[in-house]
């Protein structure tokens, strides 16, 4: 730890820049995973709106993916997700099968 | 032009936060801490001060709103005591790492159980390792200047750490004592206008997350920062002591030593007690007796060096505690002091009395009691109960 600066150098109070979660990769707390099936998928960006964790990918107003980089697998976007009868996104066992090819 | 009155410690208080008139103040009411805030809300109600009061639901809602309030860079301050300030215990920590200078008038009392409104220490001291500066009253007068520097200790940048003022329940808190009121633009002009001390999450230009996450290879290095700028606190506590003795007169210290220069015994004691005890050593003075005292004002920063030189040339000294650390070992303040002389070439026999609990009535035959004691101190044990029933 060498490398890293003491406490005389450091900003005084735990404060740092903002924006800094981005750069700390939390996708790997996961148990479950959700997976995003685009061909159900209505783009009504429930999933977006609901994320505590940006994790939705969005482009153009329309979803494109998930950041499972970041994703905690909370499944709160599987819950909310609309589409009748199957949902656009299911939760799926992290090292499940359907999972692994992702 | 300031002015003599007679006012009770609380509305003391009350008065010294309208003369600072922080931005915020968010507090929960507790006895006897109550009438501080309510006195101050009713200032808010009637316009005369310009800060945003916060009434929240629990004091850890208090504690928290203070922090994101101090965090945002501006003038905070609360009111409390014993169960309040225990169920802030959570946020008190987290105001010293984040060096928020908040300052809060605390009300010294007992803690349940069983459930007790008077006087003790057990609030205050349980929150002696939590990075907060503590400062003890002896009386209104105390409280209310101590209260006007402790604006100005927290603020400067070598401290930066939350600060409380204390004073003992009922006993300060509701009783009326003579005081001096300073003139408003004197405070005003004394605690300054900075209430950019710790501006960081209003700088849009600069936008910083406070409070993170902070594991294994930072934590150690948030932490130790508070203990320098304890120890560095010192200096800024006597250099404002010092511009407040110039301009008004009153002067303070870390301690406060009464008949102590040529004293063969002696105790230690912090808050009202002290005046009590005063009288104790003025009899026994009288009769002869070598009697001294030495009064903790400032408990932390914990003044050691201080108290080991203003006690060297005592032979026997009792320390009085108002709570207890249930270690067999004392109460804090003698723990402290003991470990204090642990190095010293030259110290006083020592023995602890625990008194006061709950409020129990410490009276000038009991203090003559301990005066007594310290003729035989070689039998004393280490620490005894002071006025308990067996």
């Amino acid at each position: 730890m060498s490398e890293k600066p003491g406490w005389k150098s450091l900003p005084e109070g735990d404060v740092v820049k903002a924006g800094t979660a981005a750069e700390f990769k939390t996708g790997d707390w996961r148990s479950e995973r959700p997976v995003w099936f685009p061909e159900r998928c209505i783009h009504c960006l429930f999933c977006w709106i609901s994320c505590p964790d940006s994790s939705i990918i969005v482009k153009d107003q329309k979803m494109t993916g998930i950041d499972y980089d970041h994703c905690k697998g909370c499944g709160i976007c599987a819950k909310e997700c609309p589409v009748k009868p199957q949902k656009a996104l299911e939760m799926k066992p992290e090292r499940g099968e359907e999972t692994c090819q992702k | 032009m300031s002015k003599i009155v007679a006012k009770t410690g609380n509305e003391a208080m009350a008065e010294a936060m309208r003369q600072i008139n922080p931005d915020v103040v968010a507090a929960y009411p507790i006895t006897p801490a109550t009438e501080i805030v309510m006195i101050f809300a009713k200032y808010v109600a009637d316009g005369l001060v310009d800060t945003n009061f916060v009434a929240v639901e629990s004091e850890h809602s208090a504690m928290s709103a203070c922090v994101g309030a101090s965090a945002a860079g501006v003038r905070v301050m609360t009111g409390t005591s014993s169960q309040g300030l225990c169920l802030m215990y959570e946020i008190l920590p987290i105001a010293a790492a984040l060096r928020l200078p908040i300052v809060m008038c605390d009300v010294n009392r007992a803690i349940s159980g069983p459930i007790n409104i008077h006087c003790d220490h057990s609030d205050t001291m349980a929150a002696r390792d939590f990075g907060w500066l503590q400062i003890f009253s002896e009386n209104s007068q105390e409280a209310y200047d101590s209260l006007i520097q402790a604006i100005r200790i927290a603020e400067d940048p070598r401290v930066h750490l939350p600060t409380m003022v204390t004073t003992d329940g009922f006993i300060i808190s509701h009783c009326l004592d003579k005081i001096e009121i300073l003139d408003d633009k004197d405070v005003t002009a004394f605690i300054g206008q900075d209430r950019k001390a710790n501006n960081r999450l209003l700088d849009l230009k600069n936008p910083t997350s406070v409070g993170l996450l902070d594991l294994q290879d930072y934590y150690f290095e948030h932490r130790v920062p508070v203990a320098q700028a304890m120890k560095d606190s010192k200096k800024v506590i006597l250099e404002v002591a010092d511009e407040f003795a110039k301009k008004f007169g009153r002067k303070y210290g870390l301690i406060e030593e009464y008949k102590l220069a040529d004293a063969e015994v002696a105790i230690v004691a912090l808050g009202s007690t002290c005046g009590t005890a005063k009288v104790v050593i003025d009899e026994l003075r009288a009769k002869g007796v070598k009697a001294g005292m030495l009064k903790i004002r400032v408990f932390r920063p914990f003044p050691a060096e201080e108290i080991v030189k203003a006690l060297s040339n005592v032979k026997a000294l009792a320390v009085l505690d108002r709570s207890d650390t249930w270690s067999a070992q004392g109460g804090q303040v003698f723990t402290e002091i003991r470990s204090a002389f642990y190095e010293a070439a030259k110290k006083p026999k020592i023995t602890n009395f625990i008194y006061g609990l709950g409020g129990r009535e410490i009276d000038l035959p009991q203090l003559h009691t301990v005066f007594e004691s310290l003729k035989n101190i070689d039998k004393q044990p280490v620490v005894q109960y002071l006025g308990v029933r067996e």
